[in-house]
């Protein structure tokens, strides 16, 4: 491993950085060093100040106390620009893409080739080809990016920042959206360039990959280093506990599942593009009570397009859907719940959440209708107001008080308040979609007990996530779509990440 | 019907749309670094006061030119700092710069010239008509470009030069970036805020040329709220041509043409209260048609998650 036999003298230092915001400690006087072809990781939960620390690293926010250090020299970034002019490079969790623009101009954006005045087009394409190709990063140069999936975006990201060849780069949270497959292959990109000298600071909250290609780990909680690790000489356990503070509960504990009769049907549902291609092709499921299915898949093979359908979001083409005996097909959101669906939407500050209105709105969405919320078609905002203080505390919901506005919470408080609503329902069928994107360890772990609380209630549970660990962790049956399919079905006892990933890759035969 | 468009329709429609190409072409340039720019009218007035005072000053049209630029780009810093750097609104900031623009004007009016209504003095001297034997000669284009202005002959200059900047050179690449997402420009390394502000300043000397058409080009007067809501059509063609100034440019020719026709049909008798409704309702069609198409378009996206 590069590393291992750590070059003397720190390329990138961090000295004493503190930043605050308001009342708000983010960073507390961190330092951190890393040296020349070093994997470093940086890791901490939701809040723990990574995400600030990055943005002063990358120039993108200035430090109010503390500096910064480039091979021993103190170097003072006005804005990112600078910190790109020294050799830094960032790969953002949230996308900064421009959707209406092609693959290579964001790439090549602000660093076009040039010939004769003009942006040499054929130069640009080609390199950004030749890039991809090399680092086995699938994605056509000339596709407008607003039309790639998630995680085909991801990869742009990622070829922006390779383009730049920067010396330093900061990952955030790289691989949150590949197959097992392609995030192996991205790990072989990160030995690359730390074989060719290049230092990458990883920013996860996976502990697995932290121990699969990282070096060393620096460790935040609130605001502060409070560990500094070899790799090589840690544990999982002992990251954890450095993260949060206690021990924490890895595995989920269930007991085998009792499925009972099936609540939500689907036959042959279709998806059609606005081209006429299939984007969710025949896929027959029955979901029982009782019982969590997970569906597996690389973004971008129809599993966003099935829930839609699913979920009345969209009206299906073909096939019909029924939940708990109840014809559903083509009837709006409101029909499909009022059958017994809650839902937990993949993006909870779009779609989840309405982020100007308060928890106490958020809370009482879906049940606004009827009493103890309404009476006589208008709102008891007292009730709702009891009703939500309740619910914060049950789901430990950190936020200054029920009328707080949900658009100022961390992500993974805003997941919470997601998740309370929609379990208050005591549905008979959960569709959770993503449910732990980007939450921190804690929350996880409560997340993860709360969809088993609903199965073992007898709710039927689906759930969609790009995090194989999560499903094999959760689900009692596993079906694998693959291009608008569903390719197979795993039983959980017979799933591997191995095999799961080669059916998510379409390769059936292999997986048998 | 044919018969109505005749060389001397199609040479007077491409006069007029000149001033609103122009003003459109700004609007483009302003949209596209994600400015909405709706003080097309006042920057156009304020440039055709500017032009007439320049060529009454200097006694040459180039003075009038080179000075309806100039103030215009100077009354564009509202826009280009009061968004920028002061945060403001575009839409207030704009609707204060229309009536600043028509009060201004008027006020300036009378205490330089001393009258009010309309300026029209024989020191003035207006733009020359540019006359080519060799383009008068061939049919269509003769109709077109015979005997008319440098300024017009900019215009579609410039519209080819505005379009060729945008989509083939980095610095277009960077503005239509900036526009699109201000966060994601800034995090590769782009000054959005300068960006923004060399841009709209930009956009305003072109407005400037549009003021200095309309005032020189034609009559060389000057009258109060003389662009008569030319800045507000070319705004229109903006939002038609979704900030693509060959789209924006089509669309003034619609108006321009539209003017023209009812124009002439009023030479046919019909009330001019009637024909002067024509280019309205040519707009209120082109908004209803795109806006339906726009609408189909985007439906499958309403539906997809992000």
């Amino acid at each position: 491993m590069p590393g291992s036999d750590a070059p003397v003298g720190a390329v990138l230092e961090a000295r004493g950085i503190v930043k605050r915001f308001g009342s708000l400690l983010a960073n507390d006087h961190i330092d951190l060093a890393v040296t020349r072809g070093e994997v470093h990781a940086v890791m901490g939960e939701n809040g723990a100040g990574k995400s600030t620390l990055m943005s002063i690293l990358y120039g993108m926010q200035q430090p109010d106390a503390g500096e910064i250090l480039l091979a021993g020299r103190a170097v003072h970034y006005r804005s990112a620009l600078d910190a790109i002019a020294e050799g830094m490079g960032m790969v953002h969790q949230a996308f900064k893409l421009f959707n209406s623009l092609a693959v290579w101009e964001n790439v090549v954006y602000g660093m076009e080739p040039r010939k004769g005045g003009l942006i040499d087009r054929r130069a640009a394409i080609d390199r950004v080809a030749e890039l991809a190709a090399r680092y086995q990063l699938a994605v056509d140069p000339s596709a407008t990016v607003g039309k790639l999936s998630v995680g085909v975006r991801q990869r742009v990201e990622i070829l922006k920042a390779l383009y730049r060849e920067a010396q330093i780069l900061i990952l955030d949270e790289p691989t949150a959206v590949l197959t097992p497959q392609e995030r192996d292959g991205l790990f072989d990109v990160i030995r690359h360039l730390a074989a060719d000298g290049r230092t990458i600071l990883f920013v996860t909250h996976k502990l697995h990959e932290v121990m699969t290609v990282t070096d060393r780990v620096t460790v935040l909680r609130d605001g502060r280093v409070v560990e500094k690790m070899v790799t090589a000489e840690t544990s999982p356990r002992e990251i954890i506990r450095a993260m949060t503070g206690r021990a924490v509960n890895l595995t989920v504990d269930k007991t085998p599942a009792a499925p009972g009769a099936p609540v939500l049907v689907a036959e042959a549902l279709t998806v059609l593009s606005e081209h006429g291609r299939p984007v969710v092709d025949r896929a027959t499921l029955a979901i029982r009570s009782g019982e969590i299915v997970g569906i597996a898949g690389v973004a971008g093979n129809g599993q966003t397009e099935l829930i839609e359908a699913l979920t009345g979001l969209r009206k299906p083409d073909g096939g019909r859907v029924a939940i708990a005996g109840i014809d559903v097909t083509g009837a709006d959101v409101d029909g499909h719940r009022v059958a017994g669906l809650a839902y937990i939407p993949e993006d909870r500050a779009v779609t989840g959440t309405a982020r100007a209105a308060s928890a106490t709105d958020n809370l009482a969405m879906g049940f606004h209708r009827h009493p103890p919320l309404a009476r006589r078609r208008l709102l008891d905002r007292g009730v709702m107001a009891e009703r939500a203080r309740a619910m914060i505390a049950r789901f430990g919901i950190r936020i200054a008080s029920e009328k707080t506005a949900v658009g100022t919470l961390s992500g993974g408080n805003l997941q919470k308040v997601v998740v309370a609503r929609e379990l208050s329902h005591r549905a008979a069928l959960l569709i959770a979609e993503q449910p732990t994107r980007g939450v921190d360890v804690g929350a996880i772990e409560f997340i993860h007990a709360e969809l088993v609380a609903e199965r073992d209630r007898g709710a039927a549970v689906l759930l969609v996530s790009a995090e194989l660990t999560e499903i094999l962790a959760l689900a009692d049956r596993i079906l694998v779509m693959y291009e608008g399919r569903i390719l197979a079905e795993v039983p959980a006892a017979e799933a591997t990440e191995e095999r799961l990933g080669l059916l998510m890759a379409g390769r059936l035969q292999e997986a048998a | 019907m044919l018969d109505l468009i005749t060389p001397f329709l199609v040479n007077s429609a491409v006069q007029a749309i000149t001033p609103i190409l122009l003003a459109a072409l700004a609007g483009t340039l302003c949209g596209r670094v994600g400015v909405f720019n709706m003080a097309l009218e006042g920057q156009m007035l304020v440039g055709a006061f500017a032009a007439v005072v320049g060529s009454y000053a200097t006694g040459s049209a180039l003075g009038g030119i080179l000075f309806a630029m100039l103030a215009t780009m100077l009354f564009s810093t509202i826009l280009a700092y009061g968004v920028t750097i002061f945060r403001g609104d575009a839409v207030v900031i704009c609707v204060g710069m229309n009536l600043l623009a028509s009060g201004l004007t008027a006020y300036l009016l009378r205490q330089m010239f001393g009258v009010s209504g309309t300026f029209s003095d024989p020191a003035i001297v207006g733009l020359d008509k540019i006359r080519i034997a060799a383009i008068n000669a061939w049919p269509v284009i003769g109709w077109i470009f015979s005997r008319q202005t440098a300024i017009t002959w900019a215009a579609w200059i410039l519209t080819a030069l505005v379009t060729i900047m945008m989509f083939r050179t980095p610095l277009g690449l960077r503005l239509r970036g900036v526009g699109e997402d201000a966060e994601a420009a800034t995090s590769m390394g782009v000054d959005v805020t300068r960006y923004r502000i060399v841009t709209v300043l930009v956009a305003g000397a072109i407005v400037g040329l549009a003021g200095a058409q309309l005032s020189l080009g034609t009559v060389s007067i000057f009258s109060e709220d003389m662009s008569a809501g030319r800045g507000w059509i070319a705004v229109v063609a903006v939002m038609l041509g979704r900030n693509h100034p060959l789209w924006a440019a089509l669309a003034c020719v619609l108006f321009g043409f539209a003017d023209a026709f009812s124009i002439r049909l009023q030479g046919q008798g019909l009330p001019n209260q009637v024909t002067d409704v024509v280019p309205y309702l040519v707009t209120l069609a082109a908004l209803v048609l795109t806006h339906g198409r726009r609408r189909k378009r985007q439906d499958p996206t309403i539906t997809a998650s992000p």
